[in-house]
């Protein structure tokens, strides 16, 4: 073997290397939850890093409690409904921000980028007060709309940059043809905009899914509880002991869903993001 | 199937002023080119004619109701995009059908339709081919058929062939032509390629800086020019012009002379102008002879072109750096290098005015 053979050799091994540690860097701590989750509560405290035996006994006690599972349920309406109204309302903002010209169309534009980046706790109280006054607290549809509130301005920007890429001929196409802007957008523009709705609609569905300070301000009772509420507030035989079992039975069962759909459309999502890069 | 009138158009997009006063009719069933270097206004006017762009000022007839403010699809008008603007997630029989949907037409009469105009079009086989699938002909055809397909009265084309290449371009040329002698419908087509304008207009319209430079049939405008700017757009390879000066002209007639040429006895009638007025000659490259050189009248051969059929001989001017271009049937006997006398066919050479207006000739006073 020549030393440039060797040389060569080096590299890969150090390439793999720094894909190993980057790989459980990553995957380590999720693939640890779900080693806990599968042990009984005895063996909670053994560090052991392969599974002896399986034990579904956390899975199925968070599966009983009814709290939980009323959670999961809470947590998908209101993660669909999020998803919904932000691309409705997505699509026809920015049909009208990529598409129609109007006095100060920049200006709502940065405004919009400027809002999406207040943090959370900045505006907790004031939405407090009015989703209290809009008598929407402990009820779907405060987390609904607050969640709205913060997934909006991303979505309408992606969306509107992605529209702007459509070719003013195809709109102009339409309107020789007789079509009214409504049905431009629902027949021309949204069969060709399915990559840009599937990334912001999944990122939308995620956040709104994974949020916690929302949901954990506005919600007082158990049967009105989103899945990351429910899991902080699953608690053990005393005060002193944390359940870590069955925590991570419910993350784990939590974050599959969501791997899935990921997984799905991640096609989708590289093209849907990388779509204001490259001009096709 | 209808004519159209344009009075006084005008358009202004904030502080430019695009059109300015434009008065055209276009009988019922003509072919009618607007051409015309970019940015002179062709595509606006037929966008405004499209109803994609508003009037700011002028009316707008077509089959004599004003249609001013008129919806496009209530204008009755059809238009063939340069970019063809299919719709890309639908098939060529629903790119087709789209418009008449829309219109709330029954299934059978959106069939009917749709069907008649694929086999005008030769599309039949392609029906149930997405955009994708199809060739740069095939794309076209399809976008036209989209056109034709509610049946419009006027059939509007914004440059439909410059994304084609040059052999496709001819062939689809052909077609557009042969179509319209077939369905006798009113079209308006945008180009800036001279050549298209040619070999499909009945009528010719020139614009320049959004304003009307001439309108007339193919060969008017190729035989009398009314301006220098039309006389150097129209024909390729393109006009020669040399300075002149006027020694002496009136009714019948005009003496002028031309640096290298000499003098020379025109048939132009130059009563209007001053004695020594500067003047231009213009000679298209096949009315130019080409002898042995012959004193001042001597002008370097710069290069040859051989084309097969035509040779262009290119030769240093005496005045200004554009080339002087002389077309004659191969073969030739010139070379690069040699210095030759240039002879004008005086029968068929333009002058033009210092405001660059063609002098009308004496016998045909009237005719301009």
């Amino acid at each position: 073997m020549n030393q440039y053979q060797l040389i060569k050799l080096a590299k890969q091994l150090g390439k793999w290397a720094l894909i190993a540690v980057v790989m459980v860097y990553a995957i380590f701590p999720f693939y640890y939850a779900v080693i806990t989750s599968l042990k009984p509560s005895s063996e909670l405290f053994q560090v052991d890093f392969w599974l002896s035996s399986v034990d579904f006994s956390n899975y199925i006690q968070i599966f009983t409690q009814k709290s939980f599972v009323r959670a999961i349920f809470n947590s998908i309406f209101i993660s669909l409904s999020v998803v919904f109204i932000a691309l409705l309302l997505g699509i026809t903002a920015s049909y009208a921000l990529g598409r129609v010209r109007f006095r100060g169309r920049t200006t709502v534009m940065l405004t919009l980028l400027g809002v999406s980046m207040f943090p959370q706790v900045a505006v907790l109280s004031g939405l407090f007060e009015v989703i209290r006054t809009l008598n929407l607290y402990n009820n779907p549809g405060g987390l609904i709309l607050s969640y709205t509130i913060f997934t909006l301005p991303f979505t309408v920007w992606v969306l509107t940059t992605f529209m702007r890429q459509l070719p003013m001929e195809l709109e102009e196409a339409a309107i020789m043809d007789g079509a009214t802007p409504w049905e431009t957008i629902i027949k021309v523009f949204l069969p060709l905009m399915w990559p840009a709705m599937a990334t912001t609609g999944l990122l939308a569905f995620i956040a709104a899914w994974n949020e916690f300070l929302f949901a954990l301000t506005f919600t007082l009772t158990d049967d009105q509880r989103t899945v990351p509420v429910a899991i902080a507030l699953i608690s053990g035989g005393s005060q002193h002991e944390l359940p870590w079992g069955p925590i991570m039975a419910a993350s784990v069962t939590v974050t599959v869903p969501l791997v899935i759909l990921v997984m799905i459309f991640q096609r989708r999502i590289v093209s849907g993001l990388t779509a204001g890069a490259v001009k096709g | 199937m209808a004519s159209v009138t344009l009075e006084k158009i005008n358009k202004v997009f904030g502080h430019t002023h695009i059109i300015k006063d434009v008065d055209l009719e276009v009988a019922d069933g003509e072919f009618v080119v607007f051409v015309g270097p970019s940015g002179c206004g062709k595509s606006t006017l037929l966008r405004l004619i499209a109803g994609l762009e508003s009037i700011t000022d002028g009316d707008l007839k077509i089959a004599d109701g004003v249609v001013n403010d008129l919806p496009p699809r209530e204008r009755g008008v059809g238009m063939v995009f340069q970019s063809y603007a299919l719709y890309p997630h639908m098939t060529v029989y629903e790119n087709m059908a789209f418009g008449l949907k829309l219109a709330k037409m029954a299934k059978e009469t959106v069939d009917d339709r749709v069907m008649a105009t694929a086999r005008i079009l030769q599309l039949e086989e392609l029906l149930h081919r997405k955009p994708k699938e199809l060739s740069g002909g095939q794309r076209q055809r399809v976008a036209m058929g989209r056109a034709m397909a509610r049946e419009p009265r006027i059939l509007l084309f914004d440059e439909p062939l410059s994304n084609l290449d040059a052999s496709l371009r001819v062939q689809m040329r052909n077609e557009i032509s042969r179509l319209h002698h077939r369905l006798g419908s009113t079209m308006v087509y945008v180009t800036h390629d001279q050549v298209e304008a040619m070999t499909l207009a009945d009528k010719i319209v020139v614009l320049r800086d959004g304003r009307i430079e001439q309108v007339g049939s193919p060969q008017t405008l190729y035989q009398q020019p009314a301006t220098k700017f039309v006389a150097g757009f129209i024909g390729s390879p393109t006009m020669n012009f040399m300075p002149a000066k006027l020694l002496e002209g009136d009714a019948d007639g005009c003496r002028i002379t031309t640096p290298g040429l000499g003098e020379l006895a025109l048939p132009q009638d130059a009563s209007g102008e001053t004695r020594a007025a500067e003047l231009t000659l213009g000679v298209r490259p096949e009315h130019l002879r080409l002898t042995d050189a012959q004193g001042e009248n001597s002008f370097e051969i710069v290069n040859v072109e051989y084309l097969g059929n035509e040779v262009y001989v290119y030769l240093e001017p005496k005045a200004g750096d554009i080339l002087l271009i002389h077309r004659s049937e191969a073969p030739s006997q010139w070379k690069i290098g040699q210095r030759v006398a240039l002879v004008p066919d005086t029968e068929h050479v333009h002058l033009f005015d210092t405001d660059d207006q063609a002098l009308g000739l004496a016998t045909q006073r009237q005719v301009a």
